[in-house]
């Protein structure tokens, strides 16, 4: 536990070091210093206006995710308990999960026009297909003779699944929403770089018309901050939910 | 008179798993004609393949015959569970999310038991099979025999009238095969269930059964019955008796001919 700390401590350091060095290379009108950067994102996080903006990626990206989970493991649950259903759908699921679904953004904005749900609509298309995917496979891949073992216990399909077979899976499916979530995030950002009214994404890019560059990687270093927190806490429940091996 | 009637009864079953795709239709099993009498502890020794685990899934209900009549009870097996079946399979089937406590739990639980109750039968079933220190223990901290006793004891927990035993101890090396067979003779005893044991091992058959049926390569039928005669308050070390060695010898006889058969000799050299 203690080297982890000393290990996150050098590796932070040594990222530091790395952006001054880059700095000093191209220069400051191209990417700020880092004590320029994190004095401006102190600043930042005293302002009305960047609360206004987190707060809009933060609904947007709260309701992608609630809809990506909910969405995915129904799915995924469904196609992992009808053998038949799943293996049509994997090869169309892992399509979709790998076209660059930006492509998909303009139909986006016709259906929703600039508006909350665009961006959440656009989240859910990133982070639900590998929640699906993962928990499919994961029922898929439960052991039989946990099935034969249910039904020597004269368990109902119902106790079945609830039973045994989601907590067989959970691990896997858990890995699932921690990887379906960081595209979520991905795809609200985006969603808010390309046509939006306001977030972090919308604020990104007029800190780039502007080209107030000390602004662009404040904020750039915020939504790392923000999805680097996000995932240490995933990966957290994930470790408790391994099967204490 | 209800006594002298088989706890299992079959008739002429066979087993046929239809053609999928371009796989030709698989005559699995049979036919066969077999009684089991209630307590009795009956194994199965055959060839690898000839259709052994087809036969228990039989007895167990998890599949049905293709033809003939199987029953359990004078009640027809028909690809259900029956009440009072318990099966131990080769594969781990511990429940890695639960303790070993919750995992031999597990089943009394969907039974609306006291909680007075479970406790008393799980925690009599933990010590039993060995397991009192590890109650709280999960699967993967323990080795592979006593997750596979963990398997046993959720089993037991539930009084099982017949008890199913697919190579239970396959994964255990031969002095912990031999005390778990002690510990199984123990259990046959104390509960008086019917025990159907699966193994590849012929001194294991001997050492526990009162009968052994030797199956032929598939399709799986049984060429020979063999009966030990052992006393009921035997234990592993009959395994020096004389009469052990002619068992074995026996089940020998019969077995090298079908395993040579099943490697695909057509001759049979002496």
């Amino acid at each position: 536990m203690k080297s982890r700390a000393v290990d996150t401590v050098v590796l932070v350091a040594g990222l530091l070091l790395a952006w001054q060095l880059l700095s000093l290379a191209v220069g400051a009108n191209i990417v700020s210093p880092p004590g320029t950067t994190i004095l401006r994102a102190v600043a930042l996080l005293q302002t009305r206006s960047f609360w206004g903006h987190a707060a809009d990626t933060g609904i947007a990206f709260g309701l992608a995710c609630a809809i990506a989970i909910a969405g995915g493991i129904l799915v995924g649950l469904w196609l992992g308990l009808r053998r038949i259903a799943g293996e049509v759908a994997d090869p169309i699921l892992g399509t979709f999960y790998s076209i660059p679904k930006i492509t998909l953004y303009p139909i986006i904005l016709l259906v929703f026009g600039l508006s909350l749900s665009a961006k959440v609509a656009f989240g859910v298309i990133h982070g639900i297909f590998p929640i699906t995917i993962f928990t499919m496979n994961a029922l898929r891949n439960v052991a039989p003779v946990y099935r034969r073992t249910a039904r020597m216990l004269r368990l109902s399909s119902v106790s079945t699944v609830s039973t045994i077979l989601v907590p067989a899976a959970l691990p896997e499916i858990f890995t699932g929403i921690r990887i379906g979530l960081a595209v979520t995030l991905l795809g609200t950002l985006i969603a808010e770089l390309f046509a939006s009214t306001s977030g972090i994404g919308f604020a990104l890019l007029r800190a780039t018309d502007i080209h107030d560059v000390v602004d662009i990687l404040a904020l750039t270093m915020l939504l790392f901050a923000f999805a680097a927190i996000v995932n240490a806490l995933l990966h957290l429940v994930e470790r408790r939910l391994q099967h204490h091996g | 008179m209800a006594e002298t009637k088989p706890h299992i009864s079959l008739r002429e079953v066979t087993k046929v798993f239809p053609a999928v795709g371009n796989q030709p239709e698989v005559h699995a099993l049979g036919p066969i004609d077999l009684d089991i009498a209630r307590g009795e502890f009956f194994s199965v020794v055959g060839p690898s393949g000839c259709g052994k685990s087809t036969f228990l899934d039989l007895l167990a209900g998890l599949s049905s015959a293709t033809q003939g009549s199987a029953a359990f009870n004078g009640t027809p097996l028909q690809g259900v569970v029956p009440d009072g079946v318990g099966a131990v399979f080769q594969q781990d089937a511990s429940f890695a999310w639960l303790t070993v406590w919750d995992n031999v739990a597990f089943g009394l639980r969907r039974r609306g038991l006291s909680k007075s109750e479970i406790q008393r039968r799980v925690d009599h079933a933990v010590t039993f099979m060995g397991l009192a220190g590890f109650a709280d223990a999960y699967p993967a901290q323990l080795s592979g025999g006593m997750r596979q006793r963990v398997c046993i004891a959720r089993t037991l927990v539930l009084e099982p009238e017949l008890l199913l035993l697919d190579e239970p101890f396959g994964s255990l090396d031969q002095q912990t095969r031999l005390l778990m067979g002690d510990e199984l003779l123990r259990i046959w005893r104390e509960t008086r269930a019917t025990v159907v044991l699966i193994t590849h091992s012929l001194d294991e058959a001997a050492m526990l059964s009162d009968r052994i049926g030797v199956m032929s390569a598939r399709p799986g039928r049984f060429i020979e019955v063999v009966e030990t005669g052992w006393p009921r308050d035997r234990d592993s070390r009959i395994v020096s008796d004389e009469r052990f060695g002619a068992v074995t010898a026996r089940l020998w006889t019969h077995l090298r001919e079908e395993s040579l058969r099943a490697l695909g000799h057509t001759q049979i050299p002496s």
